[in-house]
């Protein structure tokens, strides 16, 4: 029932300048960061340089700087493995490099859906897929799936700390079986919820 | 006017040594513009209504929305037939408050301008005005299921079903959803275990263990459903 959509990487309504550009710029803008990481990963300082741009890129959107971090949060484990890995492996600066450049990605996607309404990226996704129709493609159902994709990591999200908060008022353990288990059958009963309402909406092909 | 026909419906769920009949020879023909749904928990509410939008097809049975077969004309069923579910988490898909009731008519084909005429006018209606771009999660529980029913409302179905709308809400927040429920011009069909809501209804049907034990006026019915709880 507490299925919340969450704040997290949710349109926030503002006048910035990163407000007003277009989203597909927004979405290029991502694509080619994306595609550059590949090269930029290879020096750690251009990376943090990147990661420098981005925070001024939330401060000009008028978001405070914490908020990029509430993004990445959820990763932030995975980040630190990462990090640890790579330092082990080959040698600090990828240690710093490749951990870095995830987190730059992140952020920046996180940048883009906050400075962004849900209904224009689905629109300039659908736009974009159109060509790809006369293969088959339904660029409806393209961008709905993608809607739905990002509806659901802060839903997953809410109901994971939600069931472990059950767990522990229970039990008092943090058995991992406690946890995966009422979590899987929430997520499986919700997402049949809000299929349901996608049916019932008329959103059935 | 809106006319459903329910013709000898059953309904099983799961398969082979799990298979349960939850649902058994229901039949009834329904025009009135008020139709309230009551039972226990498990009587079969909620399957009955869902089946009623199409949501589920009837394992056994035929039911007709304007002549409409449920099990063949699905689509052409649910374009007539809101739902309103219990949850209005679970309905609301699009992030701020006049996206998700555009939603609807995304597919519709109408122009950007036409279609913000039409959110502006539900928002209105259910003083959500001053909620437009904010995050739909944020609106207090009573919003929400205003906001779920602006965005069942926006494809103008003739026929709402709701299943146990006001269930989540306060007394308050209950009481509001009822008057505005009170309020539509379309054909509600409403299951609830809040019996006040159907003080003015047309006609009230009973569940219980998956049979339709009563059928007739709220009185009546509601007479019939507290005596089923002595036994
Ligand atoms: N998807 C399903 N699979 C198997 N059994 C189900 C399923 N949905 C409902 N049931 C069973 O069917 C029976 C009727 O359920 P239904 O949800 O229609 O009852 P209800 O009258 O709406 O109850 P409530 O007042 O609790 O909402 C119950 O015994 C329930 O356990
Ligand atoms: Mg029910």
């Amino acid at each position: 029932m507490a299925i919340g959509i969450n704040t997290l990487g949710l349109y926030q309504q503002g006048s910035s300048v990163l407000h007003r550009v277009s989203a597909w710029a927004k979405l290029i803008g991502l694509v080619v960061l994306g595609a550059a990481s590949i090269w930029l990963q290879s020096r750690w300082w251009l990376v943090l340089a990147v990661l420098g741009l981005v925070v001024v890129g939330y401060l000009v959107a008028g978001f405070p700087v914490g908020l990029m971090f509430k993004q990445l949060r959820p990763m932030i484990w995975l980040l630190v493995f990462i990090a640890v890995m790579n330092w082990w492996s080959f040698d600090w600066q990828r240690g710093i490099a490749v951990p870095g450049m995830i987190a730059t990605l992140v952020a920046a996607a996180g940048l883009v859906t906050l400075t962004t309404p849900m209904s224009a990226l689905i629109d300039v996704v659908v736009r974009a897929v159109g060509p790809l129709r006369r293969f088959g493609v339904d660029p409806e159902r393209v961008g709905l799936t993608l809607m739905l994709g990002i509806r659901c990591v802060p839903v997953v999200a809410g109901l994971a700390s939600e069931v472990r908060e059950a767990q522990i008022a229970r039990t008092a353990t943090h058995s991992f079986r406690a946890f995966a288990v009422p979590l899987l059958v929430r997520a499986l009963r919700d997402a049949d919820a809000i299929g349901d309402a996608l049916v019932a909406r008329g959103f059935d092909d | 006017m809106v006319h459903i026909e329910v013709d000898h419906v059953g309904h099983r769920y799961g398969q082979g040594a799990l298979a349960r009949q939850v649902l058994d020879g229901v039949s009834a023909d329904l025009t009135e513009s008020r139709i309230g749904v009551i039972g226990h928990n498990g009587s079969g509410k909620s399957t009955f209504v869902r089946m009623l939008n199409a949501l589920l097809i009837p394992s056994q049975g035929v039911i007709k929305v304007n002549g409409l077969d449920t099990a063949s004309e699905a689509k052409k069923v649910r374009r007539l037939a809101g739902f309103l579910f219990t949850d209005p988490d679970t309905q609301i898909i699009m992030p701020t408050v006049a996206e998700d009731v555009a939603f609807g008519l995304r597919k519709s084909g109408l122009s950007k301008p036409e279609i913000a005429a039409r959110v502006d006018e539900l928002l209105e209606r259910f003083g959500l005005s001053g909620h437009r771009e904010h995050p739909a999660h944020l609106l207090s529980g009573g919003q929400k299921q205003l906001l779920a029913l602006a965005s069942v409302l926006i494809t103008s179905p003739q026929l709402i079903i709701m299943d146990e709308p006001t269930t989540l809400l306060d007394l308050r927040n209950a009481r509001m959803i009822g008057q505005v429920i009170g309020e539509l011009s379309q054909t509600v069909v409403l299951a609830t275990h809040h019996l006040h809501l159907l003080d003015d209804f047309d006609r009230v049907l009973v569940f219980d263990s998956g049979r339709l034990v009563a059928d007739g006026t709220p009185t009546e019915a509601i007479a019939h459903y507290r005596r089923l709880m002595e036994v």
